[in-house]
């Protein structure tokens, strides 16, 4: 097959092609591995050396009649997910640089499980703190669409390697937006679960409250897709507590009656006003198309995002506590323990990934425990009713993803600026809310925008009935 | 001048439950080192704990038999300080929500009633253990960590170092009894750290206190607390100010040294484990629970003296233990008098058990041997020095009692003409003796008696040996 079609194949085409023997998976994988070769996208970090064997193992197993729903097909994860094999988990921390996992990730365990070929991992914000993946350690990611971009973070990498073609779909993980936002500024589509959706064991904490892993895909088939795959609980993530279910039969499913909650106060948060247009029109879109649109309100809204920075760098200093240089990673030897500890860290993390975890001691300290932590989980309280309230009234929230499209590399200089680019989307991680990023227009440099949907606890269905819907219709693609 | 000692202690106690705290890893003492280990204990990324329910369930036991309260939601903290025995970097543990709280431990000192309070009782996990190597090197065994570890916390109550060790040992007979640990505190198993402070009788506030830790067995706890209390005494009766420190007791030295400040000041930022959900546990639960608790030592000493009729003392001594109750009631069960029982615990057995080494009690003796044996003795075949002989014998060994005394001629010379013949030989050969006897010196009859017996290597019936002594010598 040419191999400029066969990348732009969504995986329910490429499996449709595999059946139809009009390609196989060696040949998918080796297109992939080709294009990250001479990708200028800096979007994978680490190369699984044994994918081509991987892939002709699958195009044998497909010979000999065995199922997989992604038999074959090359899948990047995230850098900050376990594998177990030849490739490092570095988070894309130098901290972690050389790491290997003795195990695999739950959410590994079940994309092996279902034949998937795991092709590399991508590029991420160091520790997936920050948004526009200029924390890695390593080479910058590029945003596909304007290489002087940023791609977003901290799943950026995953989403400029779907958005660039170099494989058929990426699992992120979004601790406050972190799949959402690059899915947006690279225009593919990205969810968020609900919390407790997805096993988060083997993704390397973060926030473990906020943590959900999640696919980011070219269509949103495919996401319902993925998402089908890796859901459910998990015996050894005792926060999950979720039963299988099926998701791809919302694809194309009739959306009229669906209630959509415009909250005035989410809305009002400062963003672009072609981004607010984008999303405006995209409200019109449903409206015409039967979807009943009412008002809502979540007055506190505002005070999500300082919520999400006292909660989120409170719970990654205490995980990033256990990388002290005594049993993995980095170390650098000192004049006794604590001097060592001191140097192995001082030299392993960025200077984000330390601006987080001095914040993060210094909310739970004690006398500012407090003022800060306890007050945060207050607010997080009422929040959480509030999001409560709005969905006795509504089946889906709508937002913006980002407040702007991809900004270039270095435009964000303070790290405040960069924070206001979560508002957003950390209100979702605060509530435990599913929520799906999709692209719903471009600005007027032909960049991408995305808009986001809210649904309530466990209603992915919600979310993929209507973007589907949208993606259908309206055919931004 | 004398002070008023008031002491508060923090008892760790490992449980015994299968697996540890937070992964399916053996809980196991020993093991070459960082064999029971995985990556939830080594905190590798991304590894994830899972609470044991059966630790959280031998907490609530444990709570239930010393009278706590027992929280029906609570959660587990993270306690955040770096140290390389402890993987992440922070130990899970309960600060603000303990499993159990207001708890209640009574026991007796010199037949005196004393209730100490306790504060609370929390679940936990162990640290590993760090292993210093003859280069100066230090390695991380890590078998240990991610042990059920419980922390039951007194009030400040003791008023002495007596009441300390009779609180210790019954906590420890109650841990037993319930079966959530062996308390077995050469394994560290069970560990305490002592808070210790002065005050002249009669204040209403508590003097500055010193804490002391590793203490080791015991007999080192009563040790650093008698050294404690004459240090803090010497100090405040030459005017000085006692220093509110940790302290480390060195058993060999028999002194406490202050720890480095630093050790001893540290911000912990507890905050609840967002890897953990909170636990909800029903009335119906803890009534289950409790339903399923054994007898306890304290209930088990009246039930002795209702049913068999003990003294205070006596159902004290067969209660208080768990292998000395347990022992206690299958001899009975296997047939033997409660009161002939009782009276060879108290006794030979006893002897027997103190002569073994290590805080443990350890009786391995078979009842039914041992009914054997007592059987032999009431029906006068062997005598009780016999029987004594046969009890070292079969301590460790289940051999038949029967055989023993066979093998070995133990049987008792009860034949009345044998005796008779002995018996006359020695009045012959002892006529000072006779004498004494006639002019009504009793201690004249032990005499026989004794010298028979060693002519019989112990082996006459006693009862048919006095009945012919006093028949020959007339009354």
């Amino acid at each position: 097959m040419d191999k400029t079609k066969l990348l732009k194949l969504s995986i329910t085409e490429l499996i449709k092609a595999f059946e139809l023997g009009q390609t196989s998976s060696e040949e998918a994988t080796k297109a992939c591995l080709e294009k990250i070769k001479n990708s200028q996208l800096n979007a994978v970090v680490h190369i699984n050396e044994d994918a081509i064997n991987l892939a002709k193992e699958a195009d044998k197993k497909r010979r000999e009649g065995k199922k997989g729903r992604l038999l074959g097909v090359p899948i990047l994860l995230k850098a900050n997910m376990c594998t177990k094999d030849n490739m490092p988990t570095s988070c894309c921390s130098n901290f972690l640089k050389d790491f290997k996992s003795p195990y695999n990730a739950t959410v590994v365990e079940k994309l092996l499980k279902e034949g998937a070929v795991i092709i590399g991992k991508a590029n991420m914000d160091e520790f997936a703190m920050g948004a526009s993946n200029e924390t890695s350690a390593f080479a910058k990611a590029k945003n596909p669409h304007d290489l002087t971009r940023i791609p977003g973070g901290s799943s950026g990498g995953s989403a400029a390697a779907v958005a660039g073609l170099e494989c058929y779909a990426s699992l992120g993980s979004d601790t406050g937006g972190s799949i959402r936002q690059p899915s947006a500024l690279c225009g593919v589509v990205g969810l968020k679960p609900t919390y407790g959706s997805v096993s988060r064991r083997g993704l390397v904490a973060f926030a473990s409250s906020l943590d959900q892993i999640g696919p980011i895909t070219r269509t949103v088939e495919d996401n319902a897709l993925l998402y089908e795959i890796i859901m459910g609980e998990d015996e050894k993530d005792s926060t999950t507590n979720r039963k299988p279910e099926k998701f791809v039969q919302n694809i194309g499913a009739p959306i009229k009656g669906l209630t959509l909650g415009l909250a005035k106060e989410y809305l009002d948060l400062p963003a672009d006003s072609e981004v607010k247009q984008t999303v405006l029109n995209t409200i019109d879109f449903y409206k015409k198309n039967g979807v009943k649109v009412v008002e809502v309100s979540l007055p506190n809204i505002d005070k999500a995002l300082a919520v999400y920075y006292i909660l989120s760098s409170a719970e990654a200093a205490s995980n990033l506590s256990r990388f002290d240089g005594i049993r993995y990673g980095k170390r650098v030897e000192g004049k006794d323990l604590i001097d060592t500890y001191y140097k192995s860290r001082t030299a392993g993390f960025g200077a984000e990934v330390k601006r987080r975890i001095m914040l993060g001691n210094y909310v739970l300290s004690s006398g500012f425990y407090d003022a800060y932590y306890k007050k945060a989980t207050k607010v997080q309280q009422v929040l959480k009713q509030e999001f409560e309230n709005a969905f006795l009234k509504c089946d889906c929230l709508i937002a913006p993803v980002c407040p702007q499209v991809a900004w270039h590399f270095g435009e964000k200089s303070t790290p405040i600026s960069n924070y206001m680019a979560d508002i957003f989307t950390v209100p979702v991680n605060i509530v435990g809310r599913p929520a799906i990023s999709f692209p719903c227009g471009v600005n007027k440099d032909n960049m991408p925008i995305g808009v986001q949907l809210i649904a309530d606890m466990n209603r992915e269905d919600v979310l993929y009935k209507l973007a589907s819907y949208f993606e259908k219709h309206k055919g931004v693609k | 001048m004398d002070y008023e000692v008031v002491i508060g202690l923090e008892t760790h106690i490992e449980q015994n439950t299968k697996t540890k705290m937070f992964c399916s890893c053996k809980n196991e003492f020993g093991g070459a080192p960082n064999t029971n280990c995985c990556e939830v204990c080594t905190a590798m990324p991304g590894a994830l704990p899972v609470i044991n329910r059966q630790a959280v369930y031998n907490t609530i036991k444990a709570g239930l038999a010393t009278n706590c309260e027992i929280s029906k939601t609570f959660y587990f903290d993270r306690k955040g300080y770096f140290y390389p025995d402890l993987a992440k970097a922070y130990q899970i543990s309960q600060l603000y929500v303990p499993i159990c709280k207001n708890g209640k431990v009574e026991f007796e000192v010199n037949g005196k009633q004393y209730a100490i309070r306790l504060n609370r009782i929390h679940l936990e996990e162990d640290a590993g253990k760090l292993v210093h190597g003859l280069f100066g090197e230090t390695l991380v065994d890590f078998n240990r960590g991610g042990v059920p570890l419980m922390e039951i916390v007194t009030e400040p109550d003791f008023r002495s170092v007596e009441q300390v060790m009779a609180y210790l040992d019954t906590i420890k007979n109650i841990f037993k009894a319930i079966g959530v640990s062996e308390c077995r505190m050469e394994r560290g198993q069970l560990r305490c750290d002592v808070n210790v402070s002065l005050r002249p009788f009669g204040s209403p506030n508590f003097g500055t206190r010193t804490e002391m830790k590793n203490l080791n067995s015991f007999k080192a706890i009563e040790r650093a607390i008698k050294f404690e209390i004459s240090r803090q005494t010497k100090i405040l009766n030459s005017g000085g100010k006692i220093v509110q420190e940790t302290l480390r007791w060195d058993d060999v030295v028999g002194q406490n040294y202050p720890m480095r400040s630093k050790e001893d000041s540290q911000d912990y930022r507890y905050f609840p484990d967002p890897d953990l959900l909170p636990i909800t546990i029903t009335d119906e639960e803890i009534k289950k629970i409790k339903n399923e608790l054994p007898v306890l030592p304290a209930q088990l000493k009246s039930e002795y003296k209702k049913k068999y009729g003990f003294s205070d003392y006596d159902a004290t001594q067969l209660s208080k233990n768990i292998e000395i109750s347990k022992f206690f009631e299958e001899c009975v069960k296997a047939g033997i008098e409660p009161r002939e029982a009782s009276n060879w615990i108290q006794g030979e057995i006893s002897n027997i058990l103190n002569e073994q080494v290590g805080e443990e009690i350890v009786i391995k003796l078979v009842p039914i041997n041992f009914a054997k044996l007592i059987g032999l003795y009431k029906a006068g075949e062997i005598s009780q020095a016999s029987a004594r002989q046969v009890l070292r014998k079969i301590w460790d060994s289940n051999e038949d009692p029967g055989e023993i005394v066979e093998k070995q001629g133990l049987k008792a010379l009860s034949d009345d003409t044998e005796i008779r013949k002995i018996v006359e030989e020695i009045i012959s050969k002892n006529p000072n003796a006779v004498n004494d006897y006639k002019s009504g010196n009793k201690k004249a009859l032990a005499f026989f008696v004794g010298q028979t017996m060693k002519a019989t290597q112990g082996k006459a019936n006693a009862g048919i040996v006095n009945k012919i002594i006093i028949e020959l010598l007339g009354e």
